[in-house]
């Protein structure tokens, strides 16, 4: 890797301060950031470690029941913490990577970083939760804008993604063999005024909510109301490991496994 | 009660302490006062005329030594190859030069264009990025059948094509063959692939050269399986470094499975620097270097074709292979598809024609070169593959139709060249059927069809030409190198016994298993027993670790010093006693003068050898010190039956493994533990070919599969609790021990159980389909059921 400076700060208002320096790169587990540095494809001067602000660290319910999680929290506290709160999302985070990714990479740097195939994206547009940074809050449905791109304005930290509690919710992943990433995941949320599907892993655009089934599902929440169904090919991933078509199918089969889950 | 110590004892592994508790020896653990860095700048095409490199700004840049082109290497030698395979036709090979830094052009992902010597590695990698290329590229070749195309481009221009032989085995036989199969009632055809395969050992390669201008003596610290072949192909044909000049150490090495063996450009670019600069000089290979710089395995491209008379029974194989050598001909890659695969043609069962044609062909791609067993998984997997499709074709079971042409009577003499000493392939077949609980296979099929799942069972056989191997028949064979093993017993005065062996341990255990051989000739207990191993300095000539030959040859080389000592040492016992040496006897760890009460200890013994006071000085040396070199007289033929069964999820194409057993037959066994230990290995890295592994390259030569995000390594979780057995016993009827060698069957007899185990599921769930390529991806068994209902 080359050189670089590393900030540690203590306070929110101090990381936003670093953040301001020339070529400022904010850090959270460095589940990513760390190999791209390692293999020259980033060259950031100053890290912004943001693991050790106590005030992005933490689980806690808002006034609105919402689920609200410390943007620096760790997945494997959420599998640990939210576990009694809303438990598809726990067990979504106790099924990233292994425990040394569990224990060192954090929900905020996965929503910024919006990998097409990460878990954690679909959970949040399936929850149609909120993305607090230091100065806005962002709607999830405005917040993924596309592979590896989000609505975030550069030096922006995201402080905490709250989570609207469904009554019904799972999430099914079905594991790229050797990353062991979502070839195809999928969550699906029920909550009071509909249903909510978003895709992980399938589509070249990155996470997206799957409205056919929504609409489906919203009027009978049952696998055999979206038997047979599956999304357009289209649009979908094709790589080493499946064919946009494969994907799409898939995409039916874990929806109405997570319906059967929830 | 099984045994405690000794031979057949399940003594734990002495070399686990240090592995386990992170205080191993590894190359890379060696770090020498003064020591430079280097790191290797790399094509990033796979193939370019390379015009020119401009070195100048980057040998400004801080802590730069020196920059090493391949204009620096003028006078020095390419990389060897050690096998010379001569065609059908009677003409030698193709051996195209291998020069260890690119000359003229580059012709693989990863080819070395130039070597950065500077004080940190980081420093180097900088000055990487200031070195100025000018490379042309060039059409990339990749696929096998269209580079000896015409009209393709060439990977080597100066031997005009890219066909390095075209082997036929045993070329007067083909006429047979033919008729045999053109008059034939039936005849099963089968076109499949062997998937590339990365070898992935847990420690990366590592090089340390070192150079001692007053004694004008260099050191390698490299991680081989092999260093005195590595002292012997780099002093010799590289650097002309004399081999009393030139020292080689191999300390711990984590895991070898082949990719190990053969000499790299890195180690002698190493030695070369560390002369060149009059420093220490040190490589670490990055994972990613590793995917494209180790040596990768298997990739050949095979139709195979079995006649059976009307009654079943086999009449002829005729094989057509493709087998990619990569850019360049690596130490051993010759063989490979040819003596170790085209000797195994024959499996367990009596076919009296055989003929095995072999293409080896150059690509713009890594070498190939041996793999965990390197050629006979390959053709293990052809032939069980075929089998099960004939049974299908016939509707016959195919347990019985492989039972019905098992070889019975030994020694056989097989159509292509080996003779079987011994083995009961009937034994270990029916070992298995009932490990596997193939009664209750119904049962468990309608308990996964009862969710949805469906449900197979695979079986195969498999037979190995191990314990590598009698030298003469291999030089005959075009072998640059014998195969023979050596052996020191050194007892020093005080009864310790420190045994220097040819045979490098990278995971096999021996530090265990061959104090256990010493300890039950000896009468002495494992403790008092050391191996050493993996330095040129400390041991006599040997060959290393490879072809599962360490414990039949190597141990059987430290049996017959080890006889050496011991008839020594019944000497001094019988001097000592004033008795005859032919009545001495060991009992109890004591020597006894037989039907008397008089004996002496081994420490007596050793003392009286080292301070001989009371000694027969007339007739014996001092000292108690042997050594041995054994050279077999044939290979040795493991054997076994092997049982898979899958589950596999229509809905998605997961397949996942569920029940596997193994039923070995390795001639007599010292340590039960670690040959079932080695069995787990060799099947864990079976099924991850069959289910996981492939490297892929796409049609310009990048390596898509260059990390672990994309190559699939089997984990625990892909894998069951395996049933191992290897009772059945028939002992190696020519080297001393009765041993024939368990590393590599594993890897060998698993990939053909798991397909066929595949193809069984979706067979019976109506999915009518003669074959699938490994590795059975989810996506590639998904897109197989929509062809077959299309």
């Amino acid at each position: 890797m080359y050189a670089f400076d590393l900030v540690r700060p203590a306070t929110l208002a101090d990381a936003v301060a670093a953040m301001a320096h020339d070529e400022a790169q904010a850090l959270g587990g460095g589940q990513t950031l760390i190999p791209s540095l390692k293999a020259r494809l980033a060259s950031p001067a100053t890290l912004v470690s943001l693991t050790g602000i106590a005030e992005m660290v933490g689980v806690c319910r808002g006034d609105d029941g919402a689920v609200c999680i410390g943007g620096a929290t760790t997945h494997a506290q959420v599998a640990r913490d939210v576990a009694a709160h809303y438990p598809a999302l726990a067990k979504l985070a106790l099924g990233i990577g292994d425990p040394a990714v569990r224990n060192r990479g954090t929900i905020g740097g996965s929503v910024a970083n919006n990998d097409p195939a990460a878990c954690y994206p679909s959970a949040v547009l399936a929850s149609g939760a909120t993305i607090v940074t230091n100065t806005r809050h962002i709607a999830a449905d405005d917040y993924f804008q596309g592979m590896f791109t989000t609505a975030l304005e550069p030096g922006e930290i995201i402080t905490e993604v709250r989570f609207p509690v469904p009554m019904q919710a799972a999430y099914i992943k079905f594991e790229q063999p050797a990353s062991r990433f979502a070839l195809t995941g999928v969550f699906v949320a029920r909550y009071a005024d509909g249903v909510r599907v978003a895709v992980t892993g399938a589509a070249e655009q990155g996470v997206f909510r799957w409205s056919d089934a929504e609409a489906a599902l919203s009027a009978q929440f049952a696998a055999s109301a979206i038997a047979g169904m599956a999304p357009d090919a289209d649009g979908m991933i094709t790589d080493l490991h499946g064919t946009a078509a494969y994907r799409a199918h898939l995409v039916g089969v874990l929806t109405r496994r997570a319906v059967e889950a929830a | 009660m099984p045994k405690d110590h000794g031979i057949g004892a399940s003594i734990k592994r002495r070399e686990d302490v240090r592995f386990l508790t992170g205080t191993g020896n590894y190359t890379d653990d060696i770090n020498i006062r003064g020591q430079a860095h280097v790191y290797f700048l790399r094509s990033d095409v796979a193939h370019g005329r390379l015009n020119k490199v401009d070195t100048t700004a980057a040998s400004a840049m801080p802590g730069v030594i020196r920059i090493f082109t391949g204009a620096d290497f003028a006078g020095v030698g390419g990389l060897p190859c050690g096998w010379q395979v001569t065609d059908r036709f009677g003409v030698a090979m193709k051996e195209p030069g291998h020069p260890v830094l690119a000359q003229g052009k580059v012709r693989h992902v990863g080819d070395p264009i130039a070597a950065i010597v500077a004080e940190t590695l980081e420093q180097a990698r900088d000055a990487a990025e200031a070195i100025g290329l000018d490379i042309e590229e060039l059409p990339a070749v990749v696929d096998m059948k269209a580079a000896i195309k015409d009209g393709s481009a060439l990977v080597h221009d100066e031997i005009g094509s890219n066909l390095c032989y075209d082997w036929g085995f045993v070329e007067d036989n083909k006429a047979a063959v033919d008729a045999a199969i053109k008059g034939a009632a039936h005849v099963t055809t089968l076109e499949l692939v062997n998937n590339r395969l990365i070898a992935n050992p847990m420690e990366p390669r590592v090089a340390v050269g070192d150079y001692h201008r007053a004694t004008d003596e260099s050191t390698l610290y490299t991680t081989s399986q092999n260093p005195h072949v590595i002292r012997l192909l780099m002093g010799a044909f590289v650097l002309g470094i004399p081999e009393h000049k030139l020292r080689v150490v191999s300390p711990d090495v984590g895991g070898g499975f082949g990719t190990k063996i053969f000499h790299y450009a890195e180690e002698a670019f190493c030695t070369f620097a560390a002369r060149k600069l009059n420093r220490p000089v040190k490589w670490t290979s990055s994972r990613s270097e590793a995917f494209m710089s180790d040596a990768h395995g298997r990739d050949h491209v095979t139709k195979i074709e079995l006649a059976l008379d009307a009654d079943h029974n086999f009449v002829a194989i005729r094989t057509e292979t493709y087998a990619n050598m990569g850019a360049y001909l690596s130490t051993f890659a010759p063989s490979v598809p040819t003596w170790l695969h085209g000797t195994l043609m024959a499996g367990n069962y009596k076919t009296p024609h055989i003929y095995v044609n072999v293409k080896a062909v150059f690509t713009n791609t890594v070498p190939v070169d041996a793999y965990r067993g390197a050629g006979r998984p390959e053709a293990t997997y052809q032939l069980e593959r075929v089998i099960d499709k004939a049974a299908r074709e016939l509707g016959v079971d195919p347990i019985a139709l492989r039972r019905q042409n098992f070889v019975r009577e030994f020694p056989y003499q097989t159509p292509v060249a080996v003779v079987y000493d011994t083995g009961n392939y009937d034994a270990t077949m029916d070992k298995l059927i009932e490990m596997a609980d193939m009664a209750g296979f119904p049962a468990r099929r309608a308990a996964s069809e009862a969710k949805g799942r469906l449900r197979g069972l695979g079986v195969n056989c498999y037979i190995e030409a191990c314990g590598i191997a009698p030298s003469n028949l291999v030089g005959q064979l075009g072998a640059r190198a014998g195969l023979y093993e050596s052996a020191t017993v050194r007892v020093n005065a005080t009864g310790g016994i420190v045994v220097m062996t040819g045979s490098h341990s990278h995971g096999q255990g021996h530090e265990t298993a061959f104090p256990q051989v010493i300890a039950e000739m000896l009468g002495v207990d494992e403790s008092l027993v050391e191996i050493v191993h993996g330095d040129t300095a400390r041991g006599p000539m040997g060959m290393g670790t490879y072809g599962s030959r360490s414990l039949a040859v190597g141990g059987s080389a430290m049996v017959r010093a080890a006889e050496k000592v011991l008839n020594k040492a019944k000497k001094i016992a019988a001097h000592l006693m004033e008795a005859s040496d032919q009545d001495i006897e060991i009992k109890d760890g004591r020597f006894h003068v037989a039907g008397t009460d008089k004996s002496v200890a081994w420490g007596d013994i050793t003392l009286a050898a080292y301070v001989p006071h009371n000694y027969p000085l007339e007739d014996l040396e001092p000292g108690l010190e042997e050594t041995a070199f054994y050279d077999p007289s044939n290979f040795t033929y493991p054997a076994g039956a092997y049982a898979c069964e899958v589950e596999l999820d229509p809905d998605t194409g997961r397949v996942t493994i569920e029940r596997f057993a193994a039923a070995d037959d390795f001639g007599n066994i010292i340590n039960p533990m670690i040959v079932s230990g080695q069995v787990h290995g060799g099947i864990a890295q079976g099924i991850g070919q069959a289910l996981l592994e492939g490297a892929v390259y796409d049609d310009n030569g990048q390596l898509l599969t260059g990390s672990y995000m994309d190559y699939a390594m089997p984990r625990a979780t892909d894998v069951p609790f395996y049933s191992v057995d290897h009772s059945c016993v028939t002992p190696c009827t020519h080297n001393p021990l009765g041993v024939k060698g368990c590393g590599e069957a594993g890897a060998i007899g698993s990939p053909p159980a798991v397909i066929n185990a595949v193809l069984d599921a979706m067979n019976s769930g109506g999915i009518k389909i003669d074959h699938i390529d490994m590795p059975v991806s989810p996506a590639r068994v998904w897109a197989a059921i929509q062809t077959a209902k299309a």
